[in-house]
């Protein structure tokens, strides 16, 4: 950014003062300053913790000493935080790719209703994004019932048997996922949405007088101009739906048998409930290697394709 | 505005005379000449339960001249557990806090000793029960006062009517009001067969073997009742003992009388499956009578509280006390004592019962006798075994009596019931056996 000096209306003032009044005048000092609550909130609300995760995560069990990455030999040892790795990547690469999927379909849906009704249908359509996702999983809670699930309920006439939506690991695994699928989609929609728009119908239109198919114009059209925001909006909901929490607690806490705890339950269980609070931290500090490779990867590719347009 | 420079030597005079006339005043004793006291306790679930304790509290701060505040913090979503975490690391906090089963053992580095005032308490009250004190006291520390507020054991509730009708149960006969049990004969055999009679006619038993603590509860008294310890008190695992496996060999049968969904209950499903109307028995406090009484008043008509079935090693009931702890960095200990004291009178537990309609439990020996529990109803005298007044069974705790960090794990992660339903879905017991003690071993680490 440039700094521009502002005009000398105070040259006769001291020197200090003067220096003063010119530094409070330049652009990147006035944007420091309207940044620095932000910037306060960060560092108190994400830096401090953050570090003082890492701070925990190098403690034993009774806080008393430093041992390093001990925690993390520890954790590489055991079952469970393997099987919790599992699940978190099933968990959340499973619910990106569906919730891709289900965004673009809806997009492309949405894209072509008249413009005049389409701010109704997008409204309605970001309604399960919108609400806070631990009332609507409470809702989902009330619908797998393990006893009185009204989804069963309805599927009794159709000759279908009860299905144990939270009992199983294989259901409680498909319930977490679908309940995340259901409230990240529209956010999908929205950004996939922005985008399609964004694409100049001239592209379209010289498709067509090229004899282009309906599946050679998206594959050759749609999504080359819809990359980056694809990219971007996975990445973002990687991060997202690796980092939850809400669902899966309220959901299943985690059972049956850890079949549907990923790193938030765990480190939850295994911090706060367990009252091995380093090793929680541990669990917890885990994904963030995981999520900085995705990240780096995908940020790459994205500034590459930015440097050749 | 005119300044005026105050150098070091007026500076050092000003300071001296001020602390002088300080020093000197005349001690004033206003309406808080005892300090402030700010508590932290349990948000009770009954309503009113809360107005009685704030009453009691504020009768006690008005003779000590206390200036008392109370924060009352739901157990739900973990509320209380954050808040105790978060004034452990924070080193500030209440200074009278509600401490859940294991938290004193927890924090025991942190807290005040209770020995003082906890020996001349139990000499008027009577003595504690077992598993009291391997909660609240270690090594010879008592780390907090057993609190009435919360305090709870988890037995079964059943239908008279079920139960009679369905396995030629006379529950009330058994546990009559007014009378010792005459239980000889109820014990896991009769259980299980009351369980596979009451199942096949549509009544299952309702008992969860989720991750939460009412299954991990009725798992715990169940392997105490086969003598079956995961880890010994010196800390030793023992998950491959005959007792173990006979714990899991029972339970593996049983399971199959119990709901389907089982492994997925909640700590609210089994109050659902009773107040629904399909179950003729829970394990759970009389919360979920209560509910019935508001919600389904013919099923509260049929319950009756009442003791666990006997093992070969005895009979145990789940026990889950709260306690009332000081850390170590309160500022009015002293306040802090005394008032746990008064809450632990006899007429105080007794009001506290009274207002929360039966469901609190005192720890002591003496206060297993009131009237609210004789007189709660209908049925008239459902409570009257509920608080154990003939200590007929052993109050217990899952995973007692491994060393705390250890039990605490064990109780936590559900390892009880995660191995009933790895057995009970076909992993061989050996296999469920070697998995249990390889995540038992990891809980052992410093």
């Amino acid at each position: 950014m440039a700094d521009i000096a502002a005009p000398s209306s105070i040259a006769t003032m001291g020197d200090r003062r003067s220096s003063l009044h010119k530094l409070m005048q330049r652009k990147s000092t006035i944007a420091f300053l309207m940044a620095l609550p932000l910037i306060l909130l960060i560092l108190i609300l994400v830096a401090y913790p953050a570090g003082y995760a890492v701070y925990l995560a190098t403690l034993n069990k009774g806080m008393t000493r430093f041992v390093g990455f001990g925690n993390f030999e520890f954790l590489f040892g055991r079952d469970t935080f393997w099987l919790v790795v599992y699940q978190s990547c099933l968990f959340a690469i499973t619910a990106v790719i569906f919730k891709a999927i289900i965004g673009f379909v809806v997009a492309h849906f949405v894209h072509n209703i008249p413009s005049k009704g389409q701010r109704k249908w997008r409204g309605m359509l970001l309604v399960p994004w919108v609400i806070p996702p631990a009332m609507s999983t409470l809702a989902w809670l009330w619908l797998f019932d393990p006893s009185y699930s009204a989804i069963n309920y309805l599927l009794a006439p159709l000759g279908i048997d009860r299905i144990p939506w939270t009992g199983e690991a294989g259901w409680a695994r498909f319930s977490v996922i679908l309940v995340n699928v259901w409230i990240g989609a529209p956010f999908f929609m929205i950004m996939y949405l922005a985008a399609l728009k964004s694409v100049p119908d001239q592209l379209y239109e010289a498709a067509a007088i090229d004899g282009a198919t309906w599946w050679q114009r998206i594959w050759y059209v749609t999504l080359p101009m819809m990359r980056n925001i694809i990219a971007i909006t996975a990445l973002f909901s990687l991060i997202v739906t690796f980092a939850n929490f809400d669902i899966v607690r309220v959901l299943t806490a985690g059972g049956p048998l850890n079949s549907t705890h990923i790193f938030g339950t765990w480190a939850f269980r295994v911090g706060i409930e367990g009252g091995d609070i380093p090793l929680g931290a541990s669990v917890s500090l885990f994904m963030v290697p995981i999520l900085a490779v995705a990240a780096a990867f995908i940020l790459r590719d994205i500034t590459k394709r930015g440097s050749e347009v | 505005m005119a300044s005026r420079k105050v150098g070091r030597r007026r500076f050092v005079a000003g300071t001296a005379a001020l602390s002088t006339a300080m020093v000197a005043a005349p001690f004033v004793r206003g309406a808080y000449a005892a300090g402030k006291l700010s508590l932290g306790l349990w948000d009770h679930w009954v309503p009113g339960a809360n107005k009685t304790s704030e009453a009691l509290i504020k009768e006690w701060a008005a003779k000590e001249k206390v200036d008392v505040t109370i924060d009352y913090i739901t157990s739900q979503g973990n509320k209380l557990l954050l808040t105790t975490a978060a004034e452990s690391q924070a080193k500030s906090g209440h200074d009278v806090l509600a401490f859940s089963t294991w938290l004193p053992a927890r924090y025991a580095d942190q807290l005040v000793s209770m020995n003082d005032i906890m020996e001349p308490l139990i000499k008027e009250n009577g003595a504690v029960n077992g598993t009291v004190e391997y909660l609240g006291k270690v090594g010879g520390k008592w780390l907090a006062v057993p609190a009435t507020i919360g305090s709870q054991l988890k037995g079964p509730c059943s239908r008279i009517d079920m139960l009679k009708q369905h396995a030629g149960i006379d529950i009330q006969a058994m546990y009559p009001v007014g009378g010792p049990p005459k239980a000889e004969n109820w014990n896991l055999d009769t259980f299980m067969k009351a369980a596979e009679a009451c199942h096949k006619a549509g009544a299952t038993f309702g008992i969860g073997l989720g991750n939460t603590s009412d299954s991990v509860d009725t798992a715990g008294a169940i392997f105490h009742s086969f003598g079956a310890q995961l880890v010994n008190a010196k800390g030793d695992i023992t998950v491959k003992s005959d007792n173990v496996r006979k714990a899991l060999d029972y339970y593996k049968r049983l399971m199959s009388f119990l709901p389907d969904d089982a492994p997925a209950w909640d700590d609210a499903s089994n109050n659902k499956w009773l107040v629904s109307g399909k179950g003729a028995l829970i394990m759970n406090p009389p919360s979920a009578w209560a509910v019935a009484k508001r919600d389904a008043p013919k099923v509260a008509e049929q319950c009756w509280s009442h003791g666990f079935p006997a093992g070969p090693a005895g009979r145990f009931g789940p026990f889950l006390p709260f306690f009332w702890g000081t850390w170590t960095f309160s500022k009015n200990q002293s306040a802090a004592k005394s008032l746990m004291v008064f809450l632990s009178q006899k007429s105080a537990a007794e009001q506290l019962v009274a207002a929360s309609g039966g469901y609190d439990l005192p720890a002591f020996a003496n206060f297993t006798t009131f009237k609210t529990w004789a007189e709660e109803g209908p049925p008239t005298g459902t409570l009257y075994h509920y608080p154990n007044p003939y200590n007929h069974q052993t109050l217990s705790i899952a995973a007692a009596p491994a060393p705390h960090k250890i039990a605490e794990q064990i109780y936590t992660q559900a390892i009880q019931t995660q191995m009933v339903v790895r057995h009970f879905k076909g992993e061989a017991m050996d296999r469920t056996l070697d998995w249990a003690a390889k995540e038992i071993e990891g809980f052992s680490r410093n």
